[in-house]
């Protein structure tokens, strides 16, 4: 188990990242401040801080719709993943019909059916969702199917000859064993949320972080600008420590030390 | 009395003949080992037994009930001891009871009834792999014997162990089985750890596998501490070399 001992501490040394970071923001600084590039393109990290803050109930608000759509999108794209990897490991015909059309889905440009998504649904929040859970369905089912296909068939058949039925099975083996990549996929597929409630609020809405930016860019605001990208980067951080925290909840057992 | 039968069975994959007329009894409270080179089909006569596997030919019988091609009557336990790593021990162990219906709460007092027995007290609601290799062996041995109460089938179950562990659990497993009664079908290819465990030894050779000798070991068991240094020993050895 040193492997997995060296990859905590070595996740555990934050020190590289934040010199990096710092380092970057203060290259920013001076690029803006010492007009290596014009101020009012390049606002400061500063600028930045003070948009936010000036403009915080504005992205607030928006941000609250933002975040009920990716919510929402998620939790029925987290839910049809799970029932399509289920059925696909359980019936080896619609594994076969389906997966290919499962990948095609991804290959369809998400700035290219937002639009159609707009016509057909209106400008609610009906295409968001359904944008959503387009991007968000994929990385699920395919984490699960390959955890479902990871199962060591040794304890299947250990399972079945103790007269475990196929229920059993899943309840007992597949489905936990599919645990970890389900939660890499959902990890994903909330990040992807987010930003798939941006893009599809961008390409036609009332509200939403996504029309905030549409508004801001039109006004040549940059710090406002930054101010939401930065927003959103938050938002997406804090979704994936949320499944994170889950993750530790769900599997206690993945953080244990081997003793000797 | 006679606990498990093997009467005639016979397996062939896809055209190719895997066992050919097997024929092993075990009776209660006997350890019988089965022993052979790999590739003469020990671990597809456990699938058989078990159920998990249907034979050209031939029955498995126990206690007089014939269970062949019918899971769900005996389990066996392999080298690798498939503890589940995301499972409590005691939670490993009462899958067998949960399995059969039994309520979680009920299945969990069940299990931890027998921790002491096995060894493994204070162990219950830890995971496996907080365990050493031994003590995840007494795990799935407990494990199957509450599965299957008074049958064991065992394949190659302490050759993943080192020397020392291995002749402990030697020690170990005669006492429990004594305590107990349980009767066990062993597979092994380690001639010494079957001349210090069975009672009886089968000699499965050849492709197909089939049984081509029968040994009985008269020594008392458990067998004295040095019996694998006595000129007994090494006279069943030689027999058994001559005939493998």
């Amino acid at each position: 188990m040193k492997k997995r001992q060296r990859s905590i501490t070595r996740s555990r040394n934050k020190l590289p990242a934040l010199i990096a970071v710092v380092f970057l923001l203060a290259l920013w600084e001076a690029a803006s401040v010492l007009e290596w590039v014009p101020r009012y393109m390049l606002p400061s990290p500063g600028d930045v801080v003070r948009a936010f803050v000036g403009d915080f109930g504005a992205l607030r608000d928006n941000a609250a719709v933002t975040l009920q759509e990716a919510f929402y999108g998620l939790a029925l794209g987290v839910g049809l993943g799970f029932v399509f990897a289920v059925l696909m490991d359980a019936f080896d015909i619609l594994y076969r019909a389906l997966y290919p059309l499962l990948v095609i889905t991804q290959t369809i440009p998400t700035v290219a059916i937002a639009p159609l998504l707009v016509l057909w649904f209106g400008y609610e929040m009906t295409p968001k969702i359904i944008l959503i859970v387009i991007v968000t369905f994929f990385p699920v089912t395919v984490g699960m199917l390959d955890g479902f296909r990871a199962v060591d068939p040794d304890a299947v058949n250990l399972l079945r000859s103790m007269g475990a039925g196929r229920w059993q099975i899943f309840r007992y083996i597949k489905a936990p064993s599919a645990l970890p990549q389900f939660f890499s996929g959902l990890r994903i597929a909330a990040a992807y949320s987010v930003v798939g409630a941006v893009i599809s609020e961008w390409l036609g809405g009332f509200s939403g972080l996504g029309v905030y930016m549409t508004r801001v860019k039109k006004a040549f605001a940059f710090d406002k600008m930054f101010a939401v990208i930065l927003l959103i980067s938050v938002i997406s951080l804090a979704l994936m420590a949320l499944v994170d925290l889950l993750q530790r909840r769900c599997m206690p057992y993945a953080h244990l030390h081997e003793e000797p | 009395m006679e606990k498990l039968e093997v009467r005639g069975v016979s397996v062939s994959y896809q055209g190719k003949g895997v066992l050919e007329d097997i024929s092993v009894t075990l009776r209660e409270g006997e350890l019988v080992c089965l022993l052979g080179v790999s590739g003469s089909g020990k671990s597809t006569l456990f699938n058989v037994i078990s159920g998990l596997l249907i034979p050209d030919a031939g029955q498995v019988l126990l206690d007089g009930e014939d269970v062949t091609g019918r899971p769900g009557h005996i389990s066996y336990m392999l080298q690798k001891d498939l503890l589940l790593p995301y499972r409590t021990i005691e939670d490993n162990v009462a899958l067998p009871l949960l399995l059969r219906g039994m309520g979680k709460k009920q299945a969990r007092e069940e299990a931890g009834k027998h921790l002491a027995e096995f060894g493994l007290e204070g162990t219950g609601k830890q995971y496996p792999a907080q365990l050493s290799g031994g003590m995840r062996q007494r795990a799935a041995l407990l494990r199957t014997y509450l599965f299957s109460r008074n049958v064991a089938l065992l394949d190659e179950p302490f050759s993943a162990l080192d020397t020392l562990t291995k002749s402990a659990m030697h020690r170990w497993y005669l006492d429990v089985m004594g305590r107990i009664r349980l009767s066990t079908l062993f597979i092994t290819h380690d001639i010494d750890e079957a001349l210090v465990l069975s009672d009886r030894i089968y000699i499965l050779t050849g492709q197909p596998g089939c049984i081509t000798d029968e040994l009985v070991i008269r020594e008392e068991k458990p067998r004295a501490a040095d019996f694998h240094l006595s000129p007994a020993f090494l006279q069943y050895k030689k027999a058994i070399l001559e005939r493998l």
